[in-house]
């Protein structure tokens, strides 16, 4: 019996193998896995029947029943389209609020190290202050506490020439429709765009061969904004200013931002500013002091130490953090529920409201999150890459 | 040979008269007021621009936010549901007896921990030969307010907009009990003293009994900043030992536990908690088999909180594993442990200490989240600010910006002195570099 489990012997029995126990426990964690979703599977089937409510998703191209303002949303859209508003909305404060709190979260995070006593204290007082605050409170804070009472109601709105403003919407001028549909114009667009790339590109190309300055962002930028002006006349595209005017209740015209979107976008916006800015200060402090010295010893000014010595060197550290900051962004915009800004949650609170199933709703709200997740760590995993690899070359 | 000459001449050189000079001080230049307030202020002509701007700026925010401390906020608003913040409706009201003993038993589970880190801080400078400060109680007692300002001014705001000797009594006694706690932690004999923790847990549970043992009231009761805090407390104490499962289990040789797992923690960070909660709430039910009692709101809430920062925790978990190392899993090899006593005797208790400052941060993390489940309807502290503003006396007169304040000062003191504190602990008992 025990010459059966010596070394060199014949294999121990099936129990004591450990090839076999590490087989049949994987085997029975997979199952009882399955075995537990499959429990809640066959419950949520049989609640969704007992409560005669759909199981598929069918019910995506009925008529969603309600409206949401600021989108071309009618009671008879169908349901997919509503969400996809939803979307849209989520996408908009997201991306917006992203450029925003890195411009200021920067800016803030070079304060705190700024040599003016004034900027530093003050940097640190708003990061102190800031963060240890729920972002939802500061949300509600800016459209409960803030915009809704200072902003006139509509019969009073602040109206300027290019402005209407009112505790609903602060409607801004913009771009008419061009008679010919905005395609032209999106094309345009697109075109100057991809002029403008292509040259910034040349001048780095240049820039490696020859060595001389290559002042790429500004060709770029001047060949893009020449190009459009160029398309723009010769296409002859008639395109006006369309400004924002109130008729009693209503306001029509312009691009409205509504109260709920700024309100949701500066609560995000001054929240994760102040954890990006921390990132920044962080990375800059673990750049090697003698970085810093030899930029100085060189003459550079305060302005090129950062733009060409310490900034590049900080960018390596600070990508994969402040990654995790424009996701955590990006999730926390779906806490415009509470203010009623209609981004995916919210469409999708309201068609669970309506009495369309819960499951299934839930489950499009958690996948759209996800491709976001997703798609954004795709991103920045691919320039953490990029500046990693120029910065080792 | 050569080596031993070339030894000897390196000696020689290297050899000084007598000790060294201690190494002098560089001067530290000083500046007149005038001299620094240029140095500092206005050195160049954009340092100026930027003095002017950001100095505009900082005074009109402190002069509005004066403004409306002491002239144009109402703060009857707060006076009056000052319970209501911290306990809701507690359903024995008026009797607030349970948790006045709870919230002093808590307390002294606090001030038993802080008087043993304290201890433990000493022995570790005395191991490290550092010298003990001597302080004169005046010192003493600058430094602890330098430390715990944000609790005394919160305190002096819940007593003096409350405006009833009653009030500024019992956090008097609050106070004491904090003090005495302490004071006896750090003359507890060793044998006691090496137990805190355990202590600490005990009057921690004994709280949390006195609430709801022997005819208190469940959590599903509960709610303002009693509420707040047991959600942040129970849903990391909860989520442990699920998220220490995760960690292992995406650390496994197992591929198939393995992919479980990393799918369970990827797809929990990749949704907001918001979702979470949402399926908690309405869904909870589906989920059940239809004869099932299903919970009460809190308890769902309480669901959602620990699957939630399961995730979070089996990544903070995994780090931890990974700085344990690899020498120390093949010497519990060696000594013949199992793989399960390896990783319960070994691993985890080395890979646990490394990641407490994280855990600390993830605890303040999810302070700052319970605030969520003000969407889903529960009545913790956010959620009863934005409540009682709809109170018949209140209806209207747009009084949510001073209940915010309050929750948001509340949320404030908590989670800055903690992360404070944390990080004041981790440096004095250097955690992380053992």
């Amino acid at each position: 019996m025990a010459a059966s489990t010596t070394a060199g012997g014949p294999r121990p029995p099936l129990w004591r193998d450990v090839r076999v126990l590490r087989v049949v426990g994987q085997i029975a964690f997979a199952i009882l896995t399955v075995a537990f979703l499959w429990w809640i599977w066959g419950n949520l089937t049989d609640n969704l029947q007992s409560r005669n409510l759909p199981t598929g998703f069918d019910y995506l191209s009925q008529p969603g029943g309600f409206i949401v303002q600021y989108s071309d949303v009618t009671s008879s859209t169908p349901i997919w389209k509503v969400i996809l508003t939803g979307v849209k909305n989520t996408l908009l404060v997201s991306a917006v609020g992203i450029v925003l709190a890195t411009v200021i979260g920067v800016l803030i995070g070079i304060g705190r190290l700024s040599n003016n006593w004034l900027v530093r204290k003050g940097s640190a007082l708003y990061v102190e202050a800031v963060r240890n605050i729920p972002v939802l409170v500061w949300i509600i804070f800016f459209f409960s506490a803030l915009l809704l009472p200072v902003l006139p109601v509509v019969e009073e709105s602040v109206t300027g020439d290019l402005f209407v403003a009112n505790n609903r919407a602060i409607s801004v001028a913009g771009p008419t429709t061009p008679s010919g549909g905005a395609g032209t114009l999106w094309l345009l667009g697109l075109v100057a765009v991809l002029a403008g790339i292509a040259v910034a590109w040349w001048r780095t190309r240049r820039n490696v061969r020859t060595g001389q300055p290559h002042h790429r962002v500004i060709w770029g930028l001047l060949t893009a904004i020449v190009v459009f002006a160029i398309g723009f006349v010769v296409a002859g595209v008639d395109v006006g200013l369309d400004r924002p005017a109130r008729e009693g209740f209503a306001v029509t015209g312009g691009f409205a931002l509504s109260t709920p979107y700024l309100g949701v976008l500066i609560g995000l916006v001054v929240y994760t500013a102040s954890h990006i800015a921390e990132i920044v200060r962080g990375s800059i402090l673990a750049v090697p002091k003698g970085q810093q010295e030899a930029a100085q010893a060189l003459a550079l000014s305060g302005f090129q130490r950062m733009r060409y010595v310490i900034l590049p060197q900080a960018l390596r550290i600070m990508v994969p953090p402040t990654a995790n900051q424009y996701l955590n962004l990006t999730k926390n915009s779906s806490l415009a529920i509470a203010v009623g800004y209609a981004d995916v949650m919210q469409v999708v609170k309201t068609v669970i409201g309506n009495g369309r199933p819960a499951p299934q709703n839930i489950a499009i709200a958690m996948a759209v999150y996800l491709a976001f997740s997703l798609t954004i760590s795709f991103f920045t995993n691919l320039y953490n890459r990029r500046i990693q690899y120029v910065g080792r070359s | 040979m050569a080596d031993t000459t070339a030894d000897r001449d390196m000696a020689a050189e290297t050899a000084m008269p007598g000790p060294p000079d201690p190494p002098e001080r560089p001067q530290v230049a000083r500046l007149t007021p005038m001299e620094w307030v240029r140095e500092n202020l206005f050195s160049t002509w954009y340092d100026t621009l930027m003095t002017v701007v950001f100095g505009a700026g900082l005074v009109f925010a402190i002069y509005r936010g004066l403004r409306f401390l002491f002239v144009t906020g109402r703060w009857e608003i707060i006076d009056r549901n000052m319970t209501n913040l911290m306990v809701w409706l507690w359903p024995n009201r008026p009797d607030l007896l349970r948790p006045w003993v709870a919230l002093f038993l808590m307390v002294a589970a606090v001030g038993l921990l802080a008087g043993r880190a304290v201890r433990v801080a000493a022995t570790v400078a005395e191991e490290a030969g550092e010298p003990i400060e001597e302080l004169s109680w005046r010192e003493n007692a600058l430094r602890v307010l330098g430390r715990f300002w944000p609790f005394v001014m919160l305190l002096v705001f819940i007593g003096w907009y409350s405006g009833s000797p009653e009030t500024w009594l019992m956090e008097l006694l609050v106070v004491v009990d904090l003090l005495a706690f302490r004071a006896l932690a750090l003359r507890l004999p060793k044998a006691v003293a090496d137990r805190t923790g355990l202590i600490a847990g005990l009057l921690f549970l004994a709280a949390f009994g006195t609430l709801t043992w022997f005819g208190g009231h469940g959590w599903d009761d509960w709610g303002g900043l009693m509420l707040t805090i047991f959600l942040a407390a129970g849903g990391i104490i909860l989520s442990f030992p699920l998220g220490v499962g995760l960690a292992l289990g995406r650390r496994s040789s197992f591929p198939i536990v393995r992919t479980i797992c990393v799918t369970y923690i990827e797809l929990i960070r990749g949704v907001p908690l918001i979702t979470l909660l949402f399926m908690a709430s309405i869904m909870l039910g589906f989920f059940l088999p239809s004869d099932f009692n299903s919970p009460a709101g809190v308890t769902r809430a309480l669901v959602a909180i620990i699957l939630f920062t399961a995730a979070y925790v089996a990544e903070i978990v995994r780090g931890g594993l990974q700085s344990v190392p690899q020498g120390q899993i093949e010497a519990a090899q060696a000594v013949g442990l199992s793989p399960l006593k390896q990783t319960r005797l070994i691993v985890l208790p080395q890979a646990l200490r490394n990641v407490i400052p994280a855990l600390v941060g993830q605890f303040i993390s999810l302070l700052k989240d319970t605030s969520l489940v003000a969407i889903i309807g529960q009545f913790e502290i956010l959620g009863v600010a934005r409540r009682i503003t709809n109170q018949g006396d209140f209806a209207g007169q747009g009084l949510l910006a001073e209940t915010l304040f309050f929750a948001a000062l509340v949320y404030w003191v908590l989670a800055y002195t903690m992360s404070r504190e944390s990080q004041r602990l981790e440096k004095r008992l250097g955690v992380g570099e053992r």
